[in-house]
């Protein structure tokens, strides 16, 4: 039945796998009829989705250079759109997001425009131009439109930074999800995460993340979206609750006058022995603060999500994946619109969860319902039992009030299926939808850092002569070290997972933004203006981050440029630096301009190799 | 130093990402400077807050609508002046 090349069986391929992958819901569903129990649906989600993964990773093994760093250059366009999806959403877009929207609201949302908006530079000012130079890492970039042996490590440093940072959270993240499904320690499902993640690049790279990662897309979109229609409808909130839930966004904030956002002191939080990580309904939910400041926190947290995802390695190396120019342009719309998808529900089901609990008139309302009854209900019994949700009584009237609820806002997307009284079915997909998400940004970026330390620092610096089975063989070893490295840093514990992801965001726009960009749009960036702006860009954010981030010397922000946006600073620094060295130096030979004069046009052999 | 077609086809291309970024900057950062007077208006149908609506869906319905615009207008242009490779697929 799968007649000719791979790549032109793509839709039958992944067509049957959706299908393999409906029927295996609906013997779930069965099951579950039948009196399996909630937790060896869980364990076969789980199990399922990660089988399937591993099986597309060792099947997509290569012993070639060029599809263990760049798939072969062939993955359709649409395709590609559906992998960088994958490699974009992390465990914290699936898990956290929808929970940051509930209790962050209107102010919250800068993460969705930023995270949004960033493809649109993307699409102008970098894919088109870096798939062009035909380069197989970031660093290849920047070491070949500048030349030379430093400014390539520069840029290393700046990948790794920027990358290890992320990946720890997205470790973190997998080992958090398999170890509630399997119902492990954490640490242990935090390397059982790291095997499965191995599974699916170690012997295939590139090519077997692509193929991974379209199977995680569509496993992670059918997780997210189907709970959040089946709420909605099953609640009566109409069948499309993007376009319906007006009614109910105004019926929230008349809730919110109606009981008022009462502030706890950080004293009776912690006199009530509330678990850390918990928050409650402080901030309104749809309505917008006002002031110059506040929106100006809105708009440079916006900047900085949007020109961070502009300079992210494990991002632009996807757009090196596609046949050629004209098609890696259209796979950034392909992707943006594959993302979308996600986030303009998660508001949605935020607004739903929120209304489920909070208002009065619903049979699914905890708030101004007497405690003991709550107490007794049985998703609030389970939730306070592994300490991800608590109730304080601060007023002692023996009634739960607004801001004694408290919630950690992961559980909103793990628990609203459940306080909307769906199957357990549908929480066994959300936790292999979330395991999914978190798995393929992994991949994403263990693969960037080992292929710039094996590509960009052994092959180009150490060793020009490797033969490819030790290139390949060197970038494997690398890729296990990565990770064991990131599963150990995840296995302590260290950060949270936004603070983390947020700083990639900014070490990246710091050190990349700039000279990438200038490096195509700009003829007179030289070498010493790119690395001047890379080291200096790099050392400013870094420098200001220790300033003012909460767990280093937590001094006051700066006109409100705080841990989550010191790439404000970095970025320009980072291009002050760049512009005023460059034009200090002597402007770049005449091979350098024609190289970027060829870069602009799409047609044409590309800059290196024969791509 | 590049042709004169080389020289015309960037000009174009300029000229196609300073508007598309003006756009960008119009959905992302200029109608989040006024996200609080905005919010006091209702969007016609669904009954949304503006800004809320559009840090919710509209912006990010926008940047997907704007980067097919771009992607069609740069093909455009490539073709224009005869560097497009749409139909190349050497592997």
């Amino acid at each position: 039945m799968f007649k000719g090349k791979f790549i032109d069986n793509l839709p039958k391929i992944y067509g049957l796998y959706t299908g393999g992958f409906a029927l295996f819901f609906i013997i779930m569903m069965i099951a579950e009829k039948n009196g399996a129990s909630a937790k060896s649906i869980g364990v076969m989600f789980l199990s399922f989705t990660i089988a399937i993964y591993a099986l597309i990773g060792v099947l997509s093994r290569t012993m070639q250079v060029s599809e263990y760093y760049v798939a072969g250059r062939e993955v359709p366009t649409v395709f590609n759109g559906m992998a960088t999806a994958a490699d974009w959403m992390s465990g914290a877009s699936f898990v956290a997001m929808a929970g940051g929207i509930y209790y962050g609201g209107y102010t919250y949302m800068a993460f969705l425009v930023g995270w949004t908006g960033g493809y649109v530079l993307v699409s102008t000012l970098l894919a088109p131009y870096l798939r062009k130079f035909g380069c197989y890492t970031v660093p290849d970039f920047i070491g070949t439109r500048y030349g030379g042996n430093i400014a390539r490590l520069c840029a290393v440093v700046v990948l790794v930074l920027a990358s290890f940072t992320y990946v720890t959270a997205q470790i973190n993240a997998t080992g958090t999800i398999a170890s509630r499904a399997l119902d492990i320690p954490f640490t242990s499902g935090v390397w059982i995460g790291l095997v499965s993640i191995l599974l699916c690049s170690m012997l295939g790279g590139m090519r077997a993340v692509t193929w991974t990662q379209v199977a995680q897309y569509i496993v992670l979109i059918v997780a997210y979206l189907l709970p959040i229609f089946w709420i909605s409808w099953k609640s009566g909130f109409g069948i499309f609750p993007h376009f319906q839930l007006g009614e109910e966004v105004a019926k929230i904030a008349a809730l919110e006058a109606q009981f008022g956002l009462v502030k706890n002191s950080a004293a009776a939080i912690k006199a009530a022995g509330v678990p850390g990580g918990l928050s409650y309904i402080s901030v309104p939910h749809s309505a917008a603060p006002a002031g110059a400041m506040a929106a100006w926190k809105y708009i440079s947290l916006a900047i900085c999500m949007m020109v961070g995802t502009a300079s992210l390695p494990h991002i632009l190396m996807r757009y090196f994946t596609t046949p050629n120019v004209t098609s890696a342009r259209r796979s950034v719309a392909w992707s943006l619109f594959f993302i979308f998808l996600l986030y303009f529900s998660a508001p949605m089901l935020a607004t739903l969860s929120k209304i489920q609990l909070i208002d009065p008139s619903l049979p699914t309302s905890i708030i101004g319902k007497p405690i003991d009854q709550v107490m007794a209900i049985e998703w609030v019994k389970n939730w306070i039992h592994v300490k991800q949700a608590f109730i304080a009584d601060f007023n002692k009237d023996g009634i739960l009030q607004l801001n004694e609820w408290f919630m950690r806002g992961d559980v909103v997307v793990l628990a609203t299926p459940e306080v909307a009284g769906l199957p357990y079915v549908v929480s066994g997909l959300v936790a292999a939808g979330g395991m999914a998400a978190a798995m393929s940004t992994a991949d994403g970026l263990i693969l960037a850092i080992a292929n710039a330390l094996s590509h960009d620092i052994y092959y180009k610096m150490i060793d020009p002569k490797a033969d490819v089975r030790t290139r390949l063989l060197v970038a494997r070893i690398l890729l296990v070290v990565i990770g064991a490295l990131g599963a150990y840093i995840a296995s302590m514990r260290l950060t949270s997972i936004l603070g983390a992801v947020a700083w990639a965001f900014d070490f990246a726009m710091s050190g990349l933004f700039f000279p990438l960009v200038l490096g195509v749009w700009w003829k007179r960036a030289t070498r010493q203006g790119a690395i001047a702006g890379m080291v200096l860009g790099l050392a400013s954010g870094t420098a200001y981050l220790v300033h003012v981030a909460p767990a280093f010397n937590n001094n006051t922000p700066w006109l409100g440029i705080d841990h989550l946006r010191f790439g404000i600073i970095g970025a320009i620094v980072c291009l002050v630096a760049m512009v005023v060295v460059s034009l200090a130096t002597e402007e770049p030979d005449s091979a350098t301009q024609k190289m970027v004069d060829e870069v602009r046009i799409p047609s044409g052999r590309s800059i290196l190799g024969k791509h | 130093m590049a042709s004169a077609k080389q020289e015309a086809h960037w000009n174009d291309t300029k000229g196609l990402m300073r508007i598309t970024l003006a756009i960008w900057f119009f959905f992302s950062i200029v109608i989040f400077m006024f996200g609080h007077d905005l919010n006091s208006v209702k969007v016609p149908l669904l009954g949304y807050p503006l800004s809320y609506y559009m840090t919710a869906q509209g912006s990010l319905a926008a940047f997907v609508i704007l980067i097919f615009w771009f992607a069609g207008k740069q093909e455009a242009i490539d073709r224009k002046h005869g560097f497009s490779d749409a139909e190349r697929t050497e592997d």
